[in-house]
């Protein structure tokens, strides 16, 4: 008999996405896929969310000329400054909408993953807010690595749990939310970090931070008398803040996407976390995309120094995006990284998140036309990542 | 399907199924593994293919899978070792694994070569129906593969309709909502669950899974259906106690009493 209804196979993207999911989680999946857009379009549930975007979140957040980066590179810059946003990165956009869905879906306990802890941060304000219960995994070395997020997160009332399988990073944290999830299905909804994991969360995440693409569309319009940018650079991780900062101008084709994945010490070097430059098409969490791993199958363990994007895999819509060709992706070492780190706080006086700071080195790689006006998403800021930037970059006493 | 996998699940008593992992304890312990348990009185195996992020299973067995990653173990190897599987292994053997592996392997160069080595049928957890049957399910029935479809305590009578007439093998009813290892007994929502699904009058025989570990867990699971599955009691046992073939027979025994 053929399958008739058939959800699961409307979430792709080219040949990548799709939810490959246990049965256990199917009655979830088939939910979310089934609800979130009409909730989403739902008055009530905008003008909630709107007015927590304006209100709380702090948006929008300003689009500003950085005018002395501008004439370090060469090219026009503008900085989209999801660093400003309230607990201090892109990811509070997504955490918000996806605890306040979860509400109205009638679920009463979260769960989320986190690297770096930004979103783990981001979740647990959520749920302070909204008043639900929040249970976030962590890989073990990424709570030693990110202990001010950790404290953080334990301060506003969530509970860590410490993960100790695998390579005990951001993908085994993962591992452990889908398991809870799978354990919890009824009473419980998982807020996924990034446009990753089965159908719909690629789809829905990406619809929470498209915010970020349509206030670049709006500012940028005003600052120059209706223009369209040339240019769109951001980080990838899993590739949230990018996709909000393309959404937009996807069919666009004058505007150049560009992402910048982490290269770590090199992408001729095991230590990277290039997945696009370096990966082949797999199934991990859920969603078939790029995936670092063994010709047996076996996922790598990434490496970057930026914990938030340490992950051997990426959104499926990045994976189609870049095979199409669309969107233009480049790899990005920890070198160039920190390096961007010091040119934007000399410049700028702007201390980014080393996720962001990987966008930075970007300007640098590509090539753009003399005369361009480029949008540059700073994804985040650069406080969870001082104790790196005190041992990794020299100060100007130490100079 | 294998006149094997009929005849062991028509031979009249509830089917013991086992779950060993592949290259676990020692790298080569697979094909020996195997008969060790179908002289301690397995009716059935299922061999785990070892995978780095095994989202449906518990520790015990995410741990096994990173020791048999450890040893070495990969489907290539495993179809090495499976060549002599069929010169002293006569029960049904499925294999067990998730599917980025597989489609690694080459989707149609896996069923080949299991068709090859006597493997009967297939469990692919987070393979769901939809894409099996969009993408693998003529490959596996070309070779003559039986197909687990996967069922949970939330999969609705029309669902678990819809995937009785989409599969031909069996039906593993996973017991409880949750990942392999369970260590509670089995209360009245699994029970009716166990029975919803018998009075449903499927086409394949259902095989209850996940939470199996003692002689109450399943009689409870197999009073409606074909067999039990046990997996992580298992692992348990041959940490303990390793291949000793009457060791493992009492344990079994343990399980399913004798007779
Ligand atoms: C500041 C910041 N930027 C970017 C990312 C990467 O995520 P994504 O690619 O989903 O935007 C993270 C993840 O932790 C982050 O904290």
């Amino acid at each position: 008999m053929a399958v008739e209804h058939n959800p699961i196979r409307e979430g792709y993207f080219g040949e990548f996405g799709g939810a490959f999911i246990p049965e256990m989680l199917r009655e979830n999946v088939v939910t979310l896929a089934s609800r979130y857009r009409e909730i989403l379009a739902e008055v009530g549930f905008r003008q909630e969310l709107d007015a927590l975007l304006r209100d709380y979140v702090g948006r929008p957040t300003p689009l500003y000329h950085a005018r002395r980066l501008s004439e370090d590179l060469g090219v026009t810059i503008f900085l989209k400054r999801e660093d400003l946003c309230h607990t201090g990165s892109h990811k509070l956009n997504n955490a918000i909408g996806q605890v306040l869905l979860a509400r109205r879906l009638g679920r009463t306990r979260i769960i989320a993953e986190t690297g770096a802890g930004q979103h783990g941060v981001a979740t647990a304000t959520a749920c302070a807010l909204l008043n639900l219960p929040c249970v976030v995994y962590m890989g073990r070395r990424d709570m030693e690595r990110q202990a001010p997020n950790v404290a953080r997160m334990r301060l506003l009332g969530a509970e860590v749990r410490s993960v100790t399988s695998g390579s005990e990073t951001l993908k085994d944290a993962t591992n452990e939310a889908l398991r809870d999830w799978i354990a919890n299905p009824a009473d419980t909804h998982y807020v996924i970090g990034s446009v990753v994991g089965p159908h719909p969360f690629p789809s829905m995440v990406a619809a929470f931070q498209s915010v970020i693409g349509a206030e670049i569309e709006t500012q940028f319009a005003a600052a120059t008398g209706g223009d369209v940018p040339d240019a769109i650079v951001a980080c990838v991780g899993g590739g949230s803040n990018a996709i909000g900062g393309f959404v937009r101008f996807l069919d666009n084709a004058q505007v150049r996407l560009i992402g910048a994945e982490a290269a770590g010490e090199g992408i001729a070097t095991p230590c990277t976390a290039a997945t696009l430059t370096l990966g082949r098409p797999g199934v991990l969490h859920g969603a078939r995309t790029m995936l670092l791993q063994t010709n047996d199958g076996q996922i790598v363990e990434a490496h970057s120094i930026s914990a938030g994007l340490d992950y051997p895999g990426v959104g499926p819509q990045h994976a189609h995006l870049h095979a199409s060709g669309r969107a233009e992706y480049v790899a990005v070492t920890d070198r160039q990284a920190l390096d961007a780190v010091k040119l934007l706080c000399r410049t700028e006086g702007i201390i980014p998140a080393l996720e962001s700071a990987h966008a930075i080195a970007a300007l640098s790689l590509a090539r753009f036309e003399p005369g361009v006006r480029v949008v540059l998403v700073l994804s985040g800021r650069g406080d969870k990542d001082l104790a790196t930037y005190e041992r990794e970059l020299a100060t100007p006493e130490a100079e | 399907m294998s006149q094997r996998f009929r005849d062991a699940v028509s031979n009249g008593r509830p089917l013991l199924s086992v779950y060993m992992t592949a290259g676990f304890p020692q790298l080569d312990d697979t094909v020996r593994l195997a008969r060790t348990l179908q002289d301690a009185g397995a009716d059935m195996l299922e061999i785990g293919m070892p995978f780095s992020d095994p989202v449906a299973d518990g520790p015990v067995i995410q741990s096994a899978s990173e020791v048999a990653l450890e040893n070495g173990m990969t489907i290539e190897l495993l179809f090495r070792q499976l060549e002599s599987l069929r010169s002293s292994v006569s029960i049904p053997v499925f294999l067990m694994g998730y599917w980025n592996p597989v489609m690694q392997f080459g989707p149609k160069r896996f069923v080949n070569d299991c068709m090859v080595a006597g493997v009967d049928g297939l469990i692919l957890p987070d393979l769901p129906l939809e894409e099996y049957c969009a993408t693998f399910q003529s490959d596996v029935e070309r070779a003559g593969l039986a197909y687990a479809g996967m069922i949970a305590p939330s999969t609705s009578d029309s669902r678990v309709r819809e995937i009785d007439s989409s599969v031909n093998g069996f039906l593993y009813a996973v017991s409880v909502s949750g990942v392999t290892g369970a260590t509670g007994g089995f209360g009245e929502a699994q029970l009716s669950y166990f029975k919803r699904l018998s009075d449903l009058d499927l086409r394949n025989p259902v095989i209850v899974g996940f939470g199996i570990h003692d002689a109450p867990t399943f009689s409870g699971a197999t009073a409606h259906s074909a067999g039990g599955i046990v997996g992580t009691a298992f692992i348990r046992h041959l940490r303990e106690h390793g291949l000793d073939v009457s060791r493992m027979r009492n344990f079994l025994n343990s399980i399913r009493p004798a007779g």
